[in-house]
């Protein structure tokens, strides 16, 4: 195979190069951390691509995940990239994608945030991928997030099924040399000429389900066969099973202190059930790290418990939270005191001893940028509501969760996206007043067009706040899909044209916004107070470029 | 070789364009490079740290252990205190004197000195002075690569030929200005040993 120059890549914009490599005639993604780069690498690349790939962001991903099932119909290459809860939004599409099956091939890539260090939850994909019953891999390396992104297509047309590529945080946000391979040209336009399988009527939905559990046979096989699995030999009586990043942290320790254990790589799915049995029943003693929920423990574990699996079940690893090489060693070394073996001479690293200046660092919790415009907003917003003894403002997902935060401590809640208006809108209908919600651009365009829509039909008493900064501003500034329209989109879903109302929060203002939102909190029906101002990074940006 | 390297301070402060440049450095001496770094919701005026490791053998895991750095290299005197468990017991402490500290809680001046000169051997860089006599208040970072760049294991040489090649699409002036930069900070070799 031809090696290429070498790069400096992250694990997303490896996963993004491999899927260029690998011919893909678009990528279609909304931006979420610690995905977004994978999207950005592509849309950067797009001119350094013949054919060029087709780039631009989606409105959610649920759109996103649909036109690439549309370019996989005509017979294409296509990515398609969200991070952990966007697989939420996506997942109709997603599940139903595994029935109808693919044309051309389709990779899902998956962005998980365990530790939640930008996320509402730490849920695992691979509980969707295992859900939709279709392959998933899980690389370990920026290397092989790189091949598998290959490979990913090459197996999704084999087997005509989407393909699921897991990254984490970790992996997605660190840099490493990788060493790409000569790209593949696209597809040409080959629409598919089996109609039943992509009309998920009950009688074709349930013959195309029973070829997918039909094809769960071979998919096994496949993975039996994976290079991306593999074996670690050791003499010790104890072993590691790890998946995915997992892995890394298991040799770190492994090879930093000398040790002799055996361990059991797996990167793809389904289990490899012959491989793992043979692995497994030759050690009374086996750690299952996984980066993620105990998926696999669990399956090892069964439902009466074999004692011999070890992990974050009975406690060897937390139950929650990212995996380290801390965590790992306590682990690996911990159980080796347990077992009593002396074999190794064991010498735990130190730490420096002066961790007691630890106790002067002050946390640095994230905030609001000096001349954001979501700063001027909340401070109105907390001025109105002193008028009010109940002081709820429902929040949404974006910078201006931070509103949240001291000094403002303006927002009351923050669940999924577009939640700010549906939620404000159960409250309202519950008697809450006033019901105020506040919302950005990018995520009332995203899942809060249909909230209002029906806070509109039901004639709820509800005023939403869109905070339109005309960007993406919290992962990094990505276009929204509504800039410059939100009156014309408030307005075409029903709200009375006189209750559209556009402020420019600014310190010089703000007795006119205040007035503003006093007189829409004081109307019985749905209002919009549009707060347009242009988020500082974009202006800074735009001036640069000046 | 085999170099862990913590690079930390506050969301803003080029923390990412010194590992940038030290990842360049090492990739065209032919060394394994994994550098991880904070993106998302921290980067708004939260701590920001990246995790370097550079080694002439295989890098496992992007995340450097406990106890392990080698190297501390900040750009705020508290964010070098912050990542202290990660030090190794002959690591290093470089780190910038300018406290960014306008947050509940930042600790005095003089207690952040006495733990740091508590801590480990340590290089205190007035880097704000010595970016505006490079030319430009921006060219901070640049400052501290210079003053760790004794301790990286990778000559000068190969570090100006990345910053070179680093800042090159902004421009010769960007170039000369960081390298000047650069310079003045590797100028500040006066490590001093821990108090106890």
């Amino acid at each position: 195979m031809q090696m290429m120059e070498k790069k400096l890549l992250l694990g997303a914009e490896a996963v993004a190069q491999g899927a260029l490599d690998a011919g893909i005639s678009g990528v279609y993604a909304y931006p979420g951390t610690p995905s977004t780069e994978i999207t950005e690498y592509i849309q950067q690349s797009r001119h350094a691509v013949q054919p060029t790939v087709r780039s631009a962001w989606a409105t959610n991903e649920k759109t996103a995940y649909e036109a690439a099932l549309g370019m996989s119909y005509a017979g294409k290459r296509c990515l398609v990239c969200m991070k952990h809860v966007g697989l939420n939004v996506a997942a109709d599409a997603f599940m139903n994608s595994a029935i109808t099956g693919v044309q051309g091939g389709l990779v899902l890539v998956v962005a998980d945030d365990p530790s939640m260090h930008s996320s509402q939850n730490e849920q695992d994909s691979r509980f969707y991928g295992r859900f939709a019953m279709i392959p998933i891999l899980e690389p370990a390396n920026q290397q092989e997030a790189y091949e598998m992104a290959r490979y990913g297509f090459d197996l999704s047309e084999e087997v005509a099924l989407p393909v699921m590529l897991r990254i984490t945080t970790r992996l997605s946000h660190s840099r490493a040399v990788v060493t790409p391979t000569a790209p593949r040209p696209q597809n040409g336009l080959n629409p598919t000429t089996d109609k039943n399988r992509w009309i998920l009527l009950p009688a074709n939905a349930r013959k195309n389900y029973r070829g997918l559990l039909d094809k769960q046979e071979q998919l096994q096989q496949i993975a039996e066969q994976s290079s991306f699995n593999s074996e670690i030999a050791g003499e010790g009586k104890r072993a590691v099973i790890a998946f995915g990043i997992a892995c890394n942290y298991a040799m770190e320790v492994i090879t930093s202190h000398g040790l002799d254990i055996p361990l059991l790589k797996i990167s793809q799915y389904p289990l490899p059930k012959k491989i793992m049995k043979r692995f497994a029943e030759q050690y009374n003693d086996i750690l299952i790290a996984e980066e993620g929920y105990p998926i696999q423990e669990e399956l090892l574990r069964g439902f009466f418990g074999d004692k011999r699996f070890r992990g974050r079940l009975d406690g060897t690893l937390p139950p929650a939270g990212e995996l380290s090489p801390a965590l790992l060693k306590k682990a690996l070394l911990g159980s080796m005191q347990q077992s009593n073996d002396t074999r190794h001479d064991i010498k735990p690293m130190t730490v420096n001893p002066q961790t007691e200046s630890h106790l002067l660092v002050a946390p640095r919790p994230p905030m609001l940028c000096k001349g954001c415009s979501h700063r001027d907003l909340f401070e109105a917003i907390n001025r109105v509501m002193t008028d009010y003894p109940a002081q709820h403002v429902f929040g949404d997902i974006g910078c201006y969760t931070l509103g949240a935060l001291p000094p403002y401590s303006t927002i009351s809640s923050c669940v999924d996206m577009g939640a700010s208006i549906t939620m404000a809108k159960g409250a309202a209908d519950a008697g809450l007043r006033p019901a105020l919600c506040v919302i950005g651009d990018s995520t009332f365009t995203h899942s809060g067009i249909t909230g209002l829509l029906d806070a509109v039909n039901d004639r709820s008493s509800l005023t939403v706040v869109i905070s339109d900064n005309g960007t993406t501003a919290m992962t990094g500034g990505q276009d929204s899909a509504g800039t410059g329209r939100f009156f014309d989109i408030c307005r075409g879903v029903g709200v009375e044209e006189a209750h559209i109302r556009t402020i420019v929060p600014l310190k010089k203002n703000l007795e006119r916004n205040l007035a503003v939102i006093r007189e829409e909190l004081a109307y019985e029906g749905v209002s919009v107070i549009i707060a347009q101002r242009e988020c500082i990074h974009i202006r800074k940006t735009k001036k640069a470029d000046c | 070789m085999h170099k862990d390297i913590i690079i930390a301070g506050v969301g803003g402060q080029g923390i990412l364009t010194i590992a940038a440049i030290i990842d360049l450095a090492a990739m065209q001496l032919g060394l394994q490079v994994k550098q991880a770094e904070v993106h998302g919701m921290s980067q708004r005026g939260g701590a920001v740290e990246s995790h370097l490791r550079i080694s002439s053998n295989v890098i496992w895991s992007d995340l450097i252990p406990l106890g392990r750095a080698d190297l501390i290299l900040s750009l705020e005197p508290m964010e070098a205190l912050r990542h202290l468990p990660f030090l190794s017991p002959e690591g290093l402490i470089v780190t910038a004197t300018e406290p960014q500290g306008d947050i509940v809680g930042y600790p005095s001046v003089d207690a952040l000195n006495d733990a740091i000169a508590a801590a480990a051997p340590h290089l205190l860089v007035d880097a704000s002075t010595l970016a505006a006599a490079a030319g430009s208040s921006k060219s901070f970072n640049l400052v501290m690569l210079g003053a760790a760049s004794p301790y990286l294991g990778i000559d000068n040489h190969e570090l100006e030929k990345a910053i070179t090649t680093y800042f090159a699409p902004k421009g010769e002036n960007i170039v000369a200005t960081n390298l000047k930069a650069f310079r003045l900070g590797a100028a500040q070799q006066r490590l001093k040993t821990t108090t106890r």
